[in-house]
């Protein structure tokens, strides 16, 4: 398998190693000269020196015969250009790109990148899967931070479902005042009747917020939050 | 007509000028404050400071659904990717890109985005100049009509720009139809 690697970074570096060591037939485009020659000192002559968003260059490296095209550089802009250039001009099968912001991954997929491999969603998945989610999440302060700007999901064994607003017992100081359904936010009744999956949006006293977890959210772990 | 331009460097402003001189609503974007000194006092447009290729930027920039899309910072592929994020993501309904990689203008011509490569309009001109044979090709090569532009109803009847200058676009012809001025008749 030929693999054509652009950008010589840690990811590129490793990569090319790896590649190597189990046998495939590998190029590694740098830009930096510097770099690239520190890189061909150690793992030998499959260093081009030369920039691969560049037309020219990519041919050169032989990105027409490339069975893969791994776009690692640092810059997102860049590894979509190397990836459309090398799928569309290049006819080469299966592109891969890195994406460092998220928010770029819908773009890629849509322009025709094969596969994307985004390290920051990567960490933010694994960090995300460490927090409870059965938590108030707190959107602002006010004031000189003495209130509070309070999201409260409601989710299974949630004691506020099934009730209505007026029914439960909100400490003084914090007022609920709105709710989001299906993503459509309407102010809060006191007849409004709590659904599992709603967004209940609170505002108050931050020492209120023992109390208002163990009303929204439910008992045992409201000292978490406080 | 609501025209983006990235990039505020001495193309940039000066178009940015001439498209608020000619009464459109122009909006340039630039990382650097300092760019927006190159607008003239008399500018009435607005500047937004920042990434062209960061989507939530350009939304706030009002690229959404702009008539005109124009990137021209100095890097190839920033540019690449702020006309696609234009066109692709916004809605924007005509997009030009600077590229300066002849391979790279090339190529994005067939995607969809119409390109402007400085190498290529400089070579030619100087060129035709010293009366030297020059390529016969556009200085914006544009996408051809079974590409993107039909998805977007362009303004002035086509991205091909067969009735060029008779658009809403007073300021001339559609992309396919614009050349160096004057150097070549065919």
């Amino acid at each position: 398998m030929f693999v054509l690697v652009v950008g010589g970074g840690k990811v590129g570096y490793y990569l090319t190693k790896e590649l190597i060591e189990s046998g495939h037939e590998v190029v590694l485009m740098e830009k930096d000269r510097v770099r690239a020659d520190q890189i061909a000192d150690e793992i030998g002559s499959v260093v081009i020196p030369h920039d691969g968003c560049e037309g020219k260059y990519l041919a050169e490296a032989g990105c027409n015969r490339a069975d893969i095209v791994a776009a690692v550089t640092g810059d997102d802009e860049d590894n979509l250009v190397i990836c459309q250039m090398a799928k569309h001009h290049f006819d080469v099968p299966r592109t891969i790109a890195r994406v460092n912001n998220p928010k770029n991954e819908s773009l890629f997929k849509h322009l025709g990148v094969d596969e994307l491999i985004s390290p920051t969603r990567m960490i933010l998945g694994s960090i995300e899967q460490d927090i409870p989610v059965h938590e108030l999440l707190h959107l602002a302060a006010l004031g000189e931070g003495e209130l509070e700007l309070i999201e409260a999901h409601l989710q299974v064994g949630s004691p506020a479902i099934g009730k209505s607003s007026s029914e439960l017992e909100i400490p003084d100081g914090c007022s609920l005042f709105a709710v989001i359904r299906n993503g459509v936010a309407t102010p809060l009744r006191p007849e409004t009747v709590l659904e599992e999956g709603d967004k209940v949006i609170a505002i108050g006293r931050t020492e209120c917020e023992a109390l208002l977890h163990e009303q929204l959210i439910g008992e045992g772990e409201g000292a978490r939050a406080g | 007509m609501k025209t983006v331009i990235v990039g505020c460097g001495r193309v940039g402003a000066v178009l940015a000028d001439t498209f608020d001189r000619a009464g459109h609503d122009v909006v340039v974007i630039d990382p650097s404050t300092r760019a927006f000194d190159r607008l003239p006092s008399s500018f009435g447009g607005s500047t937004v400071r920042g990434d062209g290729t960061d989507e939530d930027t350009l939304r706030r920039a009002g690229a959404e659904n702009a008539d005109l899309f124009i990137s021209l910072t100095e890097g190839d592929n920033r540019n690449v990717m702020a006309a696609q994020l234009a066109h692709e993501s916004l809605g924007a309904r005509r997009v030009l890109a600077k590229i300066n990689d002849p391979v790279r203008a090339e190529a994005y011509a067939h995607l969809g985005i119409a390109t402007l490569c400085r190498t290529n309009m400089m070579s030619d001109a100087v060129n035709a100049w010293l009366g030297l044979p020059v390529p016969d090709r556009p200085a914006i090569m544009a996408p051809s009509d079974a590409h993107a532009g039909d998805d977007h109803e362009p303004v002035d009847g086509g991205t091909g720009g067969a009735d060029a200058g008779s658009g809403t676009f007073p300021l001339g012809a559609g992309p396919a139809a614009a050349r160096i001025a004057g150097d070549r008749e065919v």
